[in-house]
């Protein structure tokens, strides 16, 4: 294992690389450029021999790669907030006609406000457009989580689109310590798409056609079965994973401490970090306090959060969004709403945090506050409000 | 590459209206593209018309993926076969709401990349999948749903958008108009744009005898008055310049016009006379555009007379 200083963006990009994807079609947004701009770099120099197309926008971005997958390539893509808004339409329409792809989201909070900093609500938006939503800690998780998507995304028990979601800046664009690995490793762990169907005049089918009420609901009910296929199947890859090069992502949830915990933290993504180090402060100090880290937001892995979460007396959930409405006259994100779900007839008391919105920072203190206040029952509510500005 | 016209790759049973132009466009086009053809298709009445799931019409590969996105998806078709070394041919069939209104920036962006494919566009001059509302193709003064004529409204109040020159101006090696009232034409030109390299298009004027208001039994007779009347004009343009424009005698609009329902309003309650002097004027300034008139030389007076 040899490891490299590395940005984000490139660490992403150089994976995306070992990947050999034959199609890669962008749009450049703040912050996904560097992974875009690092990739056209790669195919200028004949480092990737693939047909880098250079689109319109992001609506064309994805669409293209819906055309490229039809046609039986593997394609890449990677984007954003507003750019991931523009691609809705096709979010729905790729998963729907169960063609793979592993696409890079560098969290980037919504408009209005225009904001370039990091929040989660961009790919939370698009929770429940069919597609695998993988969220990681850390640059070498974010490089490995599109070996692993590509892995799932294109296995025949899955065939959906992946989105590896990684913080817009906190991690795109910052230098940690990567392990990458070599071509023949990926190769070796990665094996060439195979197309289930695809266009092809020696073997005409239509794909895409109209479903009347006789045919609709089934189509739905199998793209669900998928999601629900891919739990195993994502635990699999990451076992395998893990079992080749050493490290694991076989656990959907990742447990931090939890062992006699009496308060669970629950986040996703780089937030993690910070959360990690406050529990072990707090920890040091002789709090019971762990974190349940979501790697997967869909499918959401229902079972396996409530066994992290079993003998815990109170859970505070980190919302890097906010589900604007939900909740009646309290504050909560989509994460909590998933959480209350799973742990629906437990007497645990689950409260949100609606937290670092548009790139707000979070700090250790903060995550220690907001332990006090979730002793103290005090949540479904904005943390850090500057009320002066209200 | 000879044209088979024995070749048959729309296959009956499909849904279409009879009489439909639009369904016979499907039909001539895959006749001289051949089965070595992936058909992108935009969400349109072709579409609903030809793939009611499970059944297809489609003989030779064939993706709808959105309303407005076909052209970006044949981009990436078409780079994943430059990829695979595969020799199949790209064409996008879209109608014209696909193709002026909503769908002008994916075309605009694969047009302007270069990309080998041949976009059809099959014009029916009005939305007909979502009731004959207006599009940036529909005619001036037509009636349609969204466009109705009223006691203060001729219809619609803007003339067709030139989609060919737009696209033309995008340095496209070959656009031409055809007809599917002269299905030779329009194959011959389908074949021209398939055969050259580079981003290609071909707009067939499709007459829809449900959205226009004709009998579906005449949907060729009305094809052919809208090019005698220069309301429609058939030509090529390669490399930008007009290479061939099919030569008429010329006719007045009102023999096309009166034809349909969706310039009734024209006609009655009272004949409209300023009005139909402006679709004149749009017509005589096609000809003068095209100089496609022939001019036949003055009957003589008969003797003795």
């Amino acid at each position: 294992m040899a490891l490299e200083i590395m940005e984000g963006s490139i660490a992403i990009a150089q994976a995306v690389r070992r990947c050999r994807p034959q199609v890669v079609a962008a749009y450049p947004i703040t912050p996904q450029t560097h992974i875009v701009e690092a990739l056209a770099e790669i195919v200028a120099n004949g480092e990737l021999s693939a047909d880098y197309i250079t689109v319109e926008s992001e609506f064309s971005a994805l669409s293209a790669c819906e055309g490229a997958v039809a046609a039986g390539s593997r394609a890449y893509s990677a984007t954003t907030s507003q750019g991931l808004a523009l691609m809705f339409e096709v979010c729905f329409n790729m998963a729907g006609m169960r063609l793979p792809l592993v696409m890079t989201i560098a969290n980037r909070a919504m408009g209005a406000p225009l904001s370039i900093w990091n929040d989660q609500q961009d790919s939370i938006a698009l929770r429940d457009a069919g597609w695998l939503q993988l969220y990681a800690e850390d640059n070498q998780e974010a490089v490995d989580l599109h070996y692993i998507g590509y892995r799932v995304a294109e296995d025949h028990r899955v065939l959906l689109p992946v989105m590896v979601c990684f913080d817009g800046f906190v991690l795109s664009h910052t230098y940690e310590p990567v392990d990458m690995l070599t071509q023949e490793e990926v190769d070796a762990y990665l094996p060439p798409f195979v197309p289930k169907f695809m266009l092809d005049a020696k073997n005409p089918v239509s794909m895409g056609m109209y479903a009347t009420p006789d045919y609709y609901p089934e189509f739905r009910y199998e793209t669900d079965l998928a999601q629900k296929r891919a739990l195993e199947v994502i635990r699999e890859a990451g076992r395998e994973f893990g079992e080749q090069f050493g490290r694991d992502y076989s656990a959907l949830v990742e447990s931090y401490r939890m062992d006699d915990a009496e308060t669970a933290i629950i986040a996703m993504g780089s937030i993690c970090g910070t959360t990690k180090e406050a529990v072990d402060e707090m920890r040091d100090a002789g709090k019971r306090v762990g974190l349940v880290r979501l790697r997967t937001f869909r499918p959401f892995p229902t079972e396996d959060l409530r066994e992290a979460l079993s003998g815990v007396s109170r859970v505070a959930v980190l919302d890097r969004n906010v589900s604007l409405g939900a909740g009646g006259t309290v504050h909560r994100g989509a994460v909590v709403l998933e959480v209350k779900d799973a742990l629906y007839g437990e007497p645990i008391p689950v409260l949100d945090y609606v937290i670092g919105l548009g790139g707000r920072d979070v700090r250790i203190e903060d995550i220690k506050r907001v332990v006090e206040l979730c002793e103290a029952g005090d949540g479904d509510r904005f943390y850090g409000l500057r009320t002066e500005v209200l | 590459m000879a044209i088979d016209k024995t070749c048959e790759l729309f296959d009956c049973g499909h849904r279409a209206c009879g009489g439909c132009g639009a369904s016979m466009a499907a039909r001539l086009l895959l006749k001289a593209s051949g089965p070595e053809t992936i058909v992108v298709s935009s969400t349109g009445c072709m579409e609903v018309f030809s793939t009611p799931y499970p059944e297809t019409a489609w003989k030779v590969p064939w993706i709808h993926s959105l309303f407005e996105n076909a052209s970006a998806v044949a981009s990436g078709i078409e780079s994943a076969l430059k990829q695979q070394g595969r020799s199949e041919k790209v064409v996008v069939v879209a109608g014209d709401g696909a193709t002026f209104d909503i769908g002008v920036l994916c075309i605009s962006g694969a047009f302007e990349r270069g990309h080998d494919i041949t976009y059809i566009c099959y014009d029916n001059e009005a939305y007909m999948n979502t009731g004959i509302q207006r599009s940036g193709a529909t005619p001036f003064d037509a009636s349609t749903t969204t466009s109705p004529a009223g006691r203060v409204s001729f219809g619609n109040k803007h003339p067709k958008k030139d989609m060919p020159r737009i696209l033309a101006a995008h340095g496209s090696p070959y656009v031409a108009t055809a007809s599917v009232a002269y299905p030779a034409d329009f194959m011959q030109k389908v074949e021209r744009a398939i055969s050259t390299e580079g981003p290609t298009y071909v707009q067939v004027h499709a007459p829809c005898c449900t959205g226009w208001g004709f009998d579906g039994a005449k949907t060729v007779a009305i094809g052919k008055l809208a090019i005698e009347t220069g309301l429609w004009v058939n030509y090529e343009l390669v490399d930008g310049e007009v290479a061939k424009v099919k030569k008429v005698v010329k006719k007045p609009v009102e023999e096309y016009l009166k034809e349909q329902k969706r310039f009734r309003h024209l006609f009655k309650p009272k004949l409209q006379e300023e009005e139909i002097a402006k679709i004149q004027a749009i017509a005589d300034r096609n000809f003068e555009r095209y100089g496609h008139e022939i001019r036949l030389p003055p009957k003589k007076a008969p003797e003795g007379a």
